[in-house]
């Protein structure tokens, strides 16, 4: 019974607590049990948060038996370790930040406070967010749900490695290239990220300032909807944060795709390197949409090609600057004893940060270094703006695009880890809905090998809604729900 | 001293060979003409976001400090402060 | 200095706005001397994951300076991030402004002379450094107090256009009467609110061609600004007439020893990699937010100080102080209109107001300066009524009436006083008649300590009356 629990969505959790069959002290003991089986296994989780679910969910028993209602009462969930926690230590995955506590909480992650949910943990995640296999956490790999030996996605790898093993029910991720959708592909979770301003990134620890955000894990696509729409809307703690109403994602999601027009990119659905089991999952998708009365239509998006090198410019120029800042004078790891300031900061640096982001650090200074800042940066920005074109041009012949996540299913932990460029490669995907600011959700559809493959939807800024809209009716028509994975 | 990294130096060879293959992906970029494109820093819809000049509580010396690797006396402590040469 | 050489300087001033919190987040502004890190939260301190939110009152007071030195304003601007890593700036990089400034191209005239503003932007100060040891490349250790990180400082640069250093200083003067005239700073240089950092070459007079310049940092007041480019200006001098050259540096003013000195030693320039600042969107500097401030602004010094020549006969001294102070032209041009005389007006204000500091309002200065003009109370007791009349509000009259000041005029009272002052000093009396004219002075301070509130011009034509 208890485990039974773990396979809910919130919809139904939502139920049977409000009914009071069970209380949110039960949702988490059921959560705990799991966890303390699979995770050893699994190794989606950093840390865990005891001292927060005992105090949330004893509030959440409290306001239940008073009859309050709120969305996410009693429903446990997880946080990736990009996200402060007041009180919490949260390192973004590095060992630059061990130890430290923010005295703040990320906005996006109040709100589900506030709207009733309770901490479970801190899931691991590639370090500061660079990465997709989450094999570049500096602490350990997580693994797959699906296949232990191979990796779950990245960055947000430990977050879609919860929800899919049944160790959260909902959790949180970060996307600056793919970092959500790509593990949530691999691992058969619904997982979105947001029209870029649409969620506060107050409190998320910054790979990429113009291109990050935060966005939801979930098992169906009317939770990862609701749940970011808890998260939306205008913060004044983020200037780039948008005054629209977060309600408005849901806005006419649940009204299926009949008459819509879907674009298929040809550079998408041919990209270099798409597994035919992929490739098939994909084609039975559109074949599903069709028959709900959605028609798909050729689209194109020319620089794609382009893409990967434009998002690898951008990317770390900010977050060579964004970084700067783990110097080991305020926080974090120190070589405080160091005969020198100069050697403070090589000794702290060399130390606190993983390889991954050193090759980002070191390629974001170069991209902006004054003899290559036009060659490099200022280009990269005007790609940035092709890019950005392609997919307005796109939008004038359909309402949403719909591709493969990632061109291959999950691989073997250890399969890309010499070829940063390979790795990069998983994102090819994704990273142009960073680039252009879109909203963007991966939603299961069917497997190849056994093994989870995700359909993407990508719809104009701020129609989170119309993506929704694709997703739901897909999940729906097809019967292909995310599974909790019995891991052992 | 480039970004204050502290590469050892029998890693630095090894950081340039993977970063060539980078940079050499990233190269495709001079194909393309972007004479006439202007550059996209950011794809916010908003602007001129100000905020009114109200002060809010600040943190107590101790929650500024509670992270710090060394303080001393309400500061933070860092090493000597060194010119490189 | 020999004749042969020019000297050519610009000014990088930053000046800390008139604002009650900090340029990107809500601490509020500490004072000097406060315990450290104690005016600091998450966002000024950098910790991981926070964003910067700019300071409306930060960026109007920066337009608001841009428009009264006559800069362009453009429809768009940005914040850029300046990187370069240092203990005492949190972030890793400045918040600053680099190829689109708030504003462009003004001026400032000093004495006549017109100094062209290059640019105007806004950005954040630093923290604060204190060194455990003797000097400061030889601290052994240092302490980082990060109550002055994220301050809002606006940054004035101008063209190479100032040729002396009393012109440097009259700039920097001139500067500040400026922004405390449309309220954008306090602007006091002791305060660290105004912070002058003169750029300093000579060259061969006739030369198109600018020498090699240094930089000057650590300048605390008018004065030092004045010594330390007459001493760096002196340095360059030697070093090119000796046959070397001048080292592009940053050099510092040492006030115990009056000289400058090396700060940095090889001025390799570091690269700053400035990028658009990605937390923060673009400002949008709309035209009608744009007028409104220019309609709001006051009237300059300049135009004022002229008028105060022009309408109202002030000699150079007396607009010296009054024009370099906003409140106390407003003072000086009310009271007048109050119909009090222009001249006795002003050496009030520069006599007994501008020293206090403390402002009467300029109806009572105006009473004021009647009642003493016609006679009706002493210079001594007007000096008393003023000090009340600041400290309480009241009208001149009211108090004059409550203290008795009124001074005595009346003819026969004073005969009365005057015979029994004359009695009492037959020696002065006597001097006088033999025509020592001063001896009357002593006769009329005799009379004044009888009876303070005598008329001392009706008093000094009774003495005279009595004693021929
Ligand atoms: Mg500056
Ligand atoms: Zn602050």
């Amino acid at each position: 019974m208890t485990d039974d629990l773990t396979r809910l969505t919130v919809k139904e959790a939502h139920r049977l607590l409000r009914l009071g069959s069970v209380s949110a002290a039960d949702m988490v003991t059921a959560h705990v049990e799991r966890i303390e089986r699979l995770d050893p296994h699994v190794k989606a989780y950093l840390r865990f948060t005891p001292e927060l679910w005992e105090k949330q969910a004893a509030e959440a028993d409290r306001l239940i038996h008073e009859g309050e209602s709120r969305p996410l009462l009693g429903i446990p969930i997880a946080i990736k370790d990009v996200l402060c926690v007041r009180g919490v230590e949260t390192t973004a995955g590095s060992q630059i930040l061990k130890g430290f506590r923010p005295p703040y909480t990320a906005t996006a992650v109040q709100r589900l406070f506030d709207a009733g949910a309770l901490m479970l943990g801190v899931t691991n995640c590639d370090e500061f967010a660079m990465g997709s296999s989450t094999e570049n956490s500096s602490y350990f790999p997580t693994r797959n749900p699906w296949d232990l030996e191979r990796v779950p996605g990245g960055s947000s790898g430990g977050s879609a490695a919860a929800v899919a093993a049944g160790e959260a029910m909902i959790a949180l991720g970060t996307d600056t290239g793919g970092s959500i959708r790509q593990p949530a592909a691999l691992c058969g979770v619904v997982g979105m990220k947001p029209t870029y301003g649409r969620v506060s990134r107050y409190g998320l620890i910054a790979f990429a300032s113009s291109l990050d955000q935060v966005g939801p894990f979930a098992r169906s696509v009317d939770d990862a909807a609701v749940v970011l729409s808890l998260m939306s809307g205008f913060d004044p703690l983020d200037a780039t944060s948008s005054e629209r109403p977060g309600m408005e994602v849901l806005n006419n999601y649940g009204a299926g795709v009949k008459g819509m027009r879907l674009g298929v990119p040809r550079e998408y659905y041919d990209v270099k390197g798409i597994e035919p089991g992929v490739k098939a999952a994909i084609d039975a998708a559109l074949a599903v949409l069709r028959m709900q009365g959605a028609e798909t239509v050729d689209v194109s998006l020319p620089h794609t090609d382009y893409g990967l090198a434009a998002y690898y410019i951008i990317a770390p120029a900010e977050c060579s600057s964004n970084l700067a800042r783990f110097d080991g004078v305020r926080y974090g790891l120190s070589e405080v004893d160091a005969p020198n300031i100069t050697e403070q900061y090589l000794e702290t640096r060399r130390k606190g940060f993983g390889g991954e982001v050193l090759r980002r650090v070191m390629l974001g200074t170069y991209a902006l270094s004054s003899g290559y800042y036009d060659a490099y940066y200022l280009k990269a920005q005007k790609v940035r703006t092709l890019i950005k074109r392609d997919f307005d041009e796109a939008f004038k012949k359909c309402d949403a695009i719909v591709s493969a996540t990632s061109p291959t299913v999950a691989f073997p932990l250890g399969a890309k880890t010499q070829d940063p460029l390979s790795m990069y490669l998983c994102d090819v995907l994704t990273l142009g809905g960073n680039l252009a600011g879109l909203p963007g959700i991966s939603v299961p559809c069917g497997t190849s090998d056994g093994l989870p493959v995700g359909l993407q939807v990508l719809a104009p800024q701020w129609g989170e809604n119309v993506a929704l809209r694709v997703a739901r009716a897909y999940e729906e028509a097809s019967q292909v729900t995310a599974q909790v994975a019995d891991v052992v | 001293m480039l970004a204050r990294l502290g590469i050892e130096p029998g890693d630095e060879a090894y950081y340039a060979e993977q970063l060539s293959g980078i940079l050499e992906h990233i190269d495709r970029l001079q194909q393309l003409d972007t004479e006439h494109i202007p550059p996209t820093a950011q794809v916010v819809e908003v602007a001129s976001r100000l905020r009114e000049d109200e002060p809010r509580p600040s943190l107590t010396q101790e929650e500024a400090l509670a992270n710090a690797p060394a303080a001393v006396n309400g500061f933070f402590r860092v090493p000597s402060i060194q010119e490189e040469t | 200095m020999s004749s042969t050489w020019e000297i050519v300087i610009g000014m990088e001033v930053h000046v800390q706005p008139r604002t009650r919190s900090k340029m990107f987040c809500g601490c509020a502004i500490g004072e000097l001397g406060d315990p450290p890190n104690t005016h600091v939260c998450e966002v000024c301190l950098g910790l991981p994951g926070v964003l910067p939110v700019p300071n409306k009152a930060a960026v109007e007071a920066c337009l608001k300076t841009a428009l009264a030195l006559g800069c362009e304003i453009p429809r768009h601007t940005k914040f850029d991030r300046k990187n370069y890593m240092y203990p005492d700036l949190p972030k890793g990089y400045q918040i600053s402004q680099y190829d689109l400034p708030m504003s462009v191209n003004g001026h400032l005239e000093v004495g006549g002379h017109k100094v062209r503003i290059r640019r105007v932007h806004l950005e954040e100060d630093t923290g604060k450094l204190v060194h455990a040891g003797d000097k400061l490349h030889k601290a052994w250790e240092s302490y980082v107090d990060l109550n002055r990180a994220g301050v809002p400082l606006m940054e004035i640069v101008t063209e190479p256009d100032i040729r002396s250093a009393d012109q440097a200083r009259d700039y920097a003067m001139e500067l500040r009467t400026l922004l405390r005239t449309i309220g954008a700073s306090e602007a006091d240089m002791e305060k660290g609110q105004l912070r002058a950092e003169p750029n300093v070459s000579i060259r061969r007079q006739g030369s198109e061609e600018l020498g090699v310049k240094t930089e000057l940092k650590n300048i605390n007041s008018f004065r030092a600004l004045h010594r330390a480019i007459l001493f760096e200006v002196d340095r360059h001098r030697q070093v090119l007439e000796s046959g070397g050259t001048v080292v592009q540096e940053t050099r510092g003013w040492s006030e115990a020893e009056q000289r400058t000195f090396s700060q940095r030693s090889k001025e390799l320039a570091e690269d700053y990699r400035y990028f658009p600042e990605p937390d923060i969107p673009p400002l949008e500097l709309d035209p009608p937010w744009i007028e409104r401030l220019r309609e709001a602004l006051p009237e300059m010094p300049a135009p004022r100080r002229e008028r105060l020549v022009r309408a109202h006969g002030l000699p150079a001294s007396d607009v010296a102080v009054i024009g370099a102070d906003r409140e106390l032209a407003d003072l000086f041009e009310g009271a007048v209109a109050t119909g009090a005389a222009a001249k006795q007006v002003a050496n009030w204000i520069v006599g007994e107001v501008a020293p206090t500091g403390k402002l009467p309002s300029a109806a009572n200065l105006g009473e004021l300066v009647k009642l003493v003009t016609d006679g009706s109370i002493t210079r001594d007791q007007g000096r008393e009524v003023l000090a009340e009349s600041v400290e309480t509000g009241r009208t001149p009259a009211e108090i004059v009436a409550e203290h008795g000041f009124q001074q005595v005029s009346d003819e026969s009272e004073l005969r009365v006083l005057a015979q029994a002052v004359i009695d009492a000093n037959p020696k002065a009396a006597a001097d006088f008649r033999g025509g020592k004219k001063q001896a009357m002075q002593a006769l009329m301070a005799e009379l004044r300590k009888r009876a303070p509130q005598a008329n001392p011009r009706a008093a000094n034509e009774v003495l005279i009356r009595l004693l021929s």
